[in-house]
């Protein structure tokens, strides 16, 4: 008696709740819990998950704006997000604000439904590299940076460790990749910068999932490398690391992409681990003034989103609450232009976005100095940032070895440039100027 | 009471050989049609139509095509993700390098690439059966893709190995808004399954069934086995790689060779072995329950949610689901072994009696 009572009051206050609660601002959460790559898909919409709701709790919103979301699982699976994409559109009062797909496939898949339907896609650090070309995707942001940046930041520490670019010329780099799009990403900036340095260039292909990886390292063992590339995701990063161990290829010599520099990437891996070095754009902890916020005022209430709390502050959850950073910052943004206080359409989002600018001092204000590096979006360039840092598993926790490093910018956006023209051409769009906005 | 053929006297071969002879029956299909052509684009929403009957329409197509091979033919397959691939791959490729491809003609040539595919791997069915061809077939899958994906010229030397659907233009009309794909792909796939009833009644159909039944008993009286198998692999991969076509062009738009792994044959394979082998309403139906009743879960689960007022752990719902969703396969095949299809049957043979059965 008493639950019907409690659910007939339930349905009469979710009746009574749209009529009164329309100064809303909806993101969908469209990531996955489960399957094998529920660790990236948790953790990150953990993050962000978890700063909306700080702010909701902190300021009550943005300018009174209250951000609201909803859960829809895509399993990682291209099907499943365009469903979840296409059921998460209309919802709220303005739409879906921004996407963040959290796969290079369903990033690809939505590239052309979501420039249609003028809905911005945000795919940090994954996606469609070439998307940095504002002028053709104008609605896609590979931001802060893309794999090609990292690999040219990757092929640059390599370099200082040997001691200098020069010291390059004829050393052997293997690359040990996930055999889809997302791991075919940067072999063609890393051929073209094998024939810039000299060094000589190996793809080892490793097919889904990757639990199997006996032959490739057998292969590497062979070929006697200076430096691994692991680009791996999921299970692979793992099986690699204990492959490495197993050959006694030396783990400090293993440099990860950063899909493949989590906790979850290395913790299964017990003792092969340690001296593993992967890069990222943001760091991990929970000391950051931001994340003590998000203790304050979601986890001592009871909330958030991790029943297990050593997950909190993991590279993964930082990760997504740098995506929820970032998403806040250009509804604020894009605020300012359209109206204060007033929930935003995805067309403002992604004026918001093109204009996003978080320097220093903002990254200050936000208490998340050193956890992301400085942004800074134009209608030309969706990528703002590029930089990386470099971190090495000690065996019980990340630690940051590097600041963050530029990557080869000219190269770049040279093949940025190219490829996004070819699309422009393929698909017969004409691109943006980007001059007059 | 109103599902009754008594009355219904037919005069002709013809009457008598028809698809649907009772009135009922055709009625009840020409409202379906209509109701598919007209009332679902206009009253279906965007999300209707992008997400959920657009797929499930591309799926049973292949799901029909696999049916052609297994449940009609008797050849056990693992290749359909493969044909799918082929299918998708060459239509794209079709359009691209030959100049004014029409849509159309592009997934033709997709599917005949597909094929042709399907023809050079089914000729081991002529000496293995059953599960081992399975394995042979499985061969299919992994070959195909590690194909597209080392030979460049597949996808365009993009370096991701992804393709993205060129725009699709017939007759001057371009079709881009969800309800206009969603009208290319049932127009597609209904004359399709049409063309597939009528083979399945032909003598070619009759032939796929006995080698079915009993393959050495076929070529005693008379039909030629291997032309049989073969052409019966030919057919089943043109239908797959259309619907891969379909796939590429009129659903995702954008796709890598991944989509198209040995999950999806999979996937595909139990479509036909719920929905009933060797039916072709079973492949619709099974493609129905296993597009559909995921999403269906989910949204249960989500209205569970706001009647009770209480936020459930979503790991745990989604993790729930994916029990429930087997158990209930489980559960339909216990129930009725022969798929969904003959549920259907039965429950149509019980109407004609119904209200006084004997």
């Amino acid at each position: 008696m008493k639950r019907t009572a409690l659910a007939v009051a339930a349905l009469a206050l979710s009746a009574a709740l749209p009529a009164t609660a329309q100064n809303e601002q909806f993101v969908p959460a469209n990531f996955y819990w489960v399957g094998p790559y529920a660790p990236g898909g948790s953790g990150f919409g953990g993050g962000i998950i978890d700063y909306m709701a700080m702010l909701n709790e902190r300021d009550g919103g943005i300018n009174g704006v209250k951000l609201t979301w909803e859960k829809c699982e895509t399993e990682y699976n291209n099907a499943r997000g365009v469903e979840c994409y296409e059921r998460s559109k209309k919802k709220g009062p303005t739409g879906a604000t921004v996407i963040h797909p959290l796969s290079t496939g369903i990033t690809y898949s939505l590239i052309e439904k979501a420039t249609a339907d003028k809905i911005p896609v945000i795919s940090m650090g994954y996606g469609r590299t070439s998307a940095a070309d504002g002028r053709v995707f104008p609605y896609v942001f590979p931001l802060i940076t893309t794999y090609w940046s990292q690999a040219t930041v990757m092929v640059k520490f390599m370099g200082e460790k040997l001691g200098g670019m020069d010291k390059l010329k004829g050393k052997k780099i293997v690359l040990v990749y996930h055999d889809s799009a997302y791991g075919k990403e940067p072999i063609p900036v890393l051929t073209d910068m094998s024939k810039q340095y000299g060094y000589e260039l190996t793809t080892i292909a490793v097919p889904h999932p990757g639990n199997e990886q006996q032959s490739q390292w057998l292969q590497i063992r062979q070929i006697k490398p200076d430096y691994v590339i692991l680009w791996g995701w999921g299970v692979m990063n793992p099986t690699a690391l204990k492959a490495a161990a197993k050959i006694g290829f030396p783990r400090e010599k293993v440099i990860g992409v950063w899909w493949s520099g989590a906790e979850e990437d290395v913790l299964p891996a017990g003792s092969a681990a340690k001296g593993y070095i992967a890069a990222g754009f943001n760091s991990p902890g929970s000391d950051f003034p931001v994340m003590k916020d998000i203790q304050k005022y979601v986890y001592a209430k009871g909330k958030g989103e991790f029943e297990d709390k050593s997950r909190f502050g993991s590279i993964y959850h930082t990760r997504g609450v740098v995506a929820g950073i970032v998403t806040a910052e250009a509804i604020r943004t894009a605020q300012a232009k359209f109206g204060k206080g007033k929930p935003i359409t995805g067309e403002q989002m992604r004026w918001g976005i093109e204009h996003l600018n978080i320097d220093a001092t903002r990254l200050k204000a936000l208490g998340a100095t050193g956890l992301m590096p400085p942004l800074k979006v134009s209608c030309l360039d969706h990528e703002g940032s590029g930089l990386v840092k470099f971190q090495q598993w000690d065996g019980a926790k990340w630690k940051v070895i590097t600041d963050w490093m530029e990557p080869d910018r000219k190269l770049v956006r040279a093949k940025v440039e190219q490829d996004a023209s070819q699309y422009a051409k393929e698909k017969g769009i004409t691109p943006r100027d980007c001059t007059s906005d | 009471m109103l599902y009754r053929e008594s009355g219904q006297f037919k005069s002709t071969y013809g009457q008598d050989q028809q698809i649907f002879p009772i009135l009922q029956d055709r009625i009840a299909m020409v409202a379906l049609l209509v109701a598919a052509f007209v009332a679902v684009p206009i009253f279906g929403d965007q999300y209707w139509l992008a997400a959920i009957i657009t797929p499930f329409l591309i799926l049973s197509l292949a799901a029909l095509g696999l049916n052609i091979l297994t449940g009609y033919a008797g050849q056990l397959s693992l290749g359909t993700a493969a044909f799918m691939a082929i299918g998708a791959f060459m239509a794209y490729n079709a359009m691209l390098r030959i100049p004014h491809m029409p849509v159309l003609g592009a997934f033709a040539i997709g599917g005949l690439s597909a094929a042709a595919v399907g023809f050079v791997f089914g000729l081991p069915s002529l000496r293995i059966k059953g599960l081992y061809l399975a394995v042979a077939t499985l061969a299919c899958q992994f070959f195909v893709l590690w194909l597209i994906n080392r030979v460049g010229w597949f996808s365009n030397h993009s370096s991701s190995g992804v393709i993205t659907a060129q725009r699709m233009v017939i007759f001057g009309y371009e079709f881009v808004s969800p309800a206009a794909k969603y009208l290319l792909t049932l127009g597609v796939v209904a004359a399709m399954a049409l063309a597939a009833k009528n083979l399945m009644r032909s003598e070619t159909g009759r032939a796929f069934m006995a080698v079915r039944d009993m393959d050495v008993a076929a070529a005693v009286v008379g039909i030629p086995i291997m032309r049989t198998k073969l052409l019966a692999f030919a057919i089943s991969s043109f239908y797959c790689g259309v619907a891969g076509a379909l796939y590429a062009f009129c659903y995702l738009g954008t796709v890598e060779p991944e989509a198209f792994t040995l999950d999806l044959s999979f996937r595909v394979l139990f479509m036909i072995i719920i929905g009933g082998v060797g039916s072709i309403l079973g492949s619709f139906l099974g493609a129905a329950f296993i597009t559909l009743f995921p999403i269906l879960l989910n949204f249960a689960s989500k209205g569970l949610e706001g009647v009770l007022g209480i936020e459930l752990d979503h790991a745990m719902v989604s993790n729930t689901e994916a029990i429930i969703f087997g158990g209930l396969i489980i559960f339909f095949l216990i129930a009725e072994p022969n798929g969904l299809a003959r549920m259907w049957q039965i429950a149509k043979e019980k109407l004609r009696l119904w209200p006084f059965p004997h």
